[in-house]
C-alpha cells in the first residue's frame, strides 16, 4: 500500500489527476478462490478472457499464458464459461 | 439606470449578465419565472448558454454536476420540494467542490403542502457544505448573484453558493433595482477557470471517486478548508463590488443603528426591511433598539456577531423555520458564538413567518417590548394563533 496522505495533501474535491487508476488498486487480495488454469487442456478459444469482469487473463498473440493473480478477483466466471474445463477454482491459501 | 423589476426578473437579469456556459433547471413555485426568463433569453438568442431543461430537480443538479466537472460555469435555481429533491446532488457538488451557483426562492417545505415563505428549504441545505447568502431586497438578490459568483470560483474556495431569496416577497413583487452594465458585470465576474476539467482530454482526471474509511475522513477536512476559505474572499469579493456598484456592501451582516443598541433583533432575508421601519419609528421615540441583518449564515461569522452584539442587553434571534426538537437553528448559531463569552446578551427566540404568514411592523416592535422582560431562552412565536 502507498502511504497514507494528509488531508493537505489531497487535490481538490477528491478529484485523481492522471485519469485510470485500477492499476494501483492491487485487488488480488480480495480473492477467496483461486482459478487454476491447464495449459494442456486448453484450446485458446479466448471465452475465458472475453468473459473476465477485470484483465485477468493473460494472453499473447492470441494465445492464454496464465493468469494474473496480483489482480484476479477469484470470482470464477473464467471457470464457468471454459467449455473444456481447463480451468479449475481451489480455496485461496494465500500463497502468492 | 433604476429599472422597476420582480426579484425574479433581478435574479434572471444577473444570470443573463453573467451568461453562464450552462443551466440545468427544473421550473418551481415560486422560482419559475426565473428558470422561465432564462430560457427566454436562451430561445431569443441574447445569451449562449447550453439550457439544460431536465424533468427533475434531482436531474438539474445531477447536470450542474457532471457540467461543472467538465468545466462549464453552471447557474440553477430551485425553491423548496424542489430543493429536497436535489438536496442529494447538492452534497455531491459541495463534496466534489464545484462552483455552482443557485438561487433558492425561499418556500415553506411540505408538508402541509404550501407555495409561500419561509426558510425551512435553507435550513435543508444547512449543513450540505454550500455557502448560504440571504438578500433582503431584489437589488440584493441581483447583487448577491453576481458577487456569488466570484466567490464559488475562489480557487480556496470552490464550493456552490445558494443565494437565498424570499419566495412572493421578494420573487414576485416589483421593486426598483438598479443593474450594472452587462460589461462591468463580464469585467468583474471574468472568465472561469476549472480545476482538472473532464474535457481537456489531454490531462484526464477521475472525479468523484469512491473513498474507503481511509480516505473519506481526509477528504471531509478537505472541505471544511474551502468553507474556512470564504470569509476571506467574501471580504474582498464585497469590497470590489462595492466599489463598482457603489452599493456600500460591507461585513458578513448589516449592523443597522446597532451601534448604542440594548436590544436587538437578528434576522434573515426581505423581513429585516420590515424591522428596520421599526427600528427608526422606535428610534424616534427614543427607544435604544436595532437590527442585525444576517447576509452570510453560512460559513457562520461567529467573531464578528459576538463583536456586534455583546454590548446589547436583549436580543431576540428570529427563526423562519423549527428546527424540530430544539430551538431555531439561528438561535443556536448565534447563541453558541457566545458560550465562551463572559459579557453577552440575554437571548429570546422567536419563530415567525411560516407558510407565508405576514410578519408586520406592529409585530416586530411587539417583539422589541417584549423583550424588556422576556425570560432569557424563551422560545416564542410571532403571529400564532395560541
Amino acid at each position: 500500500m502507498p502511504e497514507l496522505k494528509t488531508w493537505k495533501e489531497l487535490p481538490i474535491g477528491g478529484v485523481i489527476p492522471g485519469g485510470a487508476t485500477p492499476e494501483l488498486n492491487k485487488t488480488g487480495s480480495w480473492r477467496s478462490q483461486r482459478p487454476i488454469w491447464n495449459a494442456e487442456k486448453c484450446i485458446h478459444c479466448l471465452q475465458c478472457w472475453l468473459h473476465c469482469p477485470d484483465d485477468s487473463i493473460l494472453i499473447k498473440e492470441g494465445k492464454v499464458t496464465g493468469i494474473d493473480y496480483e489482480y484476479c478477483k477469484g470470482c470464477g466466471v473464467c471457470a464457468r464459461v471454459c467449455p473444456v474445463n481447463a480451468i479449475e477454482m481451489v480455496p485461496e491459501r494465500g500463497e502468492g | 439606470m433604476k429599472k422597476t423589476m420582480t426579484g425574479h426578473k433581478a435574479v434572471a437579469e444577473a444570470m443573463r449578465q453573467i451568461e453562464p456556459d450552462v443551466v440545468a433547471v427544473y421550473p418551481i413555485t415560486p422560482q419559475s419565472e426565473i428558470a422561465e426568463y432564462y430560457a427566454q433569453y436562451v430561445a431569443d438568442g441574447i445569451v449562449h448558454t447550453e439550457l439544460v431543461p431536465v424533468e427533475s430537480e434531482h436531474s438539474a443538479m445531477s447536470a450542474c454536476v457532471g457540467a461543472a466537472a467538465a468545466g462549464a460555469r453552471v447557474m440553477t435555481a430551485t425553491a423548496s420540494q424542489g430543493l429536497a429533491l436535489m438536496i442529494e446532488i447538492v452534497y455531491i457538488a459541495a463534496s466534489m467542490r464545484l462552483p455552482i451557483v443557485m438561487a433558492l426562492a425561499n418556500r415553506a417545505l411540505s408538508g402541509p403542502i404550501n407555495i409561500h415563505c419561509d426558510h425551512s428549504d435553507a435550513y435543508l441545505a444547512r449543513d450540505a457544505g454550500v455557502v448560504h447568502i440571504f438578500a433582503e431586497s431584489a437589488q440584493e438578490a441581483y447583487d448577491w448573484m453576481i458577487m456569488a459568483q466570484r466567490i464559488a470560483e475562489h480557487e480556496n474556495v470552490r464550493l456552490p453558493v445558494v443565494v437565498n431569496l424570499d419566495g412572493f416577497t421578494l420573487t414576485h413583487s416589483v421593486q426598483v433595482v438598479e443593474p450594472l452594465p452587462d460589461e462591468a458585470v463580464k469585467k468583474f465576474v471574468g472568465e472561469f477557470k476549472p480545476a482538472y476539467p473532464l474535457l481537456d482530454v489531454d490531462n484526464p482526471s477521475t472525479w468523484g471517486p469512491f473513498a474507503m474509511p481511509d480516505y473519506y475522513f481526509e477528504l471531509k477536512r478537505a472541505q471544511q478548508a474551502g468553507m474556512e476559505a470564504v470569509p476571506e474572499v467574501y471580504l474582498q469579493v464585497q469590497e470590489e463590488y462595492s466599489k463598482l456598484s457603489g452599493r456600500p456592501y460591507k461585513g458578513f451582516f448589516e449592523a443597522y443603528r446597532l451601534e448604542d443598541a440594548e436590544r436587538a433583533i437578528v434576522v434573515m432575508g426581505s423581513t429585516a426591511g420590515t424591522a428596520k421601519v421599526v427600528v427608526d419609528e422606535l428610534r424616534a421615540k427614543g427607544e435604544k433598539v436595532g437590527l442585525l441583518k444576517v447576509w452570510l449564515w453560512r460559513p457562520f461569522p461567529k467573531e464578528e456577531i459576538v463583536k456586534a452584539l455583546s454590548h446589547v442587553s436583549k436580543v431576540a434571534v428570529l427563526d423562519r423555520a423549527f428546527s424540530f426538537g430544539n430551538m431555531g437553528a439561528l438561535y443556536l448559531d448565534v447563541t453558541s458564538a457566545f458560550v465562551h463569552q463572559d459579557q453577552r446578551p440575554q437571548f429570546v427566540n422567536y419563530i415567525y413567518g411560516l407558510g407565508g404568514r405576514d410578519t408586520t411592523t406592529e409585530q416586530l416592535a411587539q417583539v422589541f417590548e417584549e423583550l424588556k422582560t422576556a425570560q432569557p431562552g424563551e422560545l416564542r412565536y410571532i403571529g400564532l394563533r395560541e
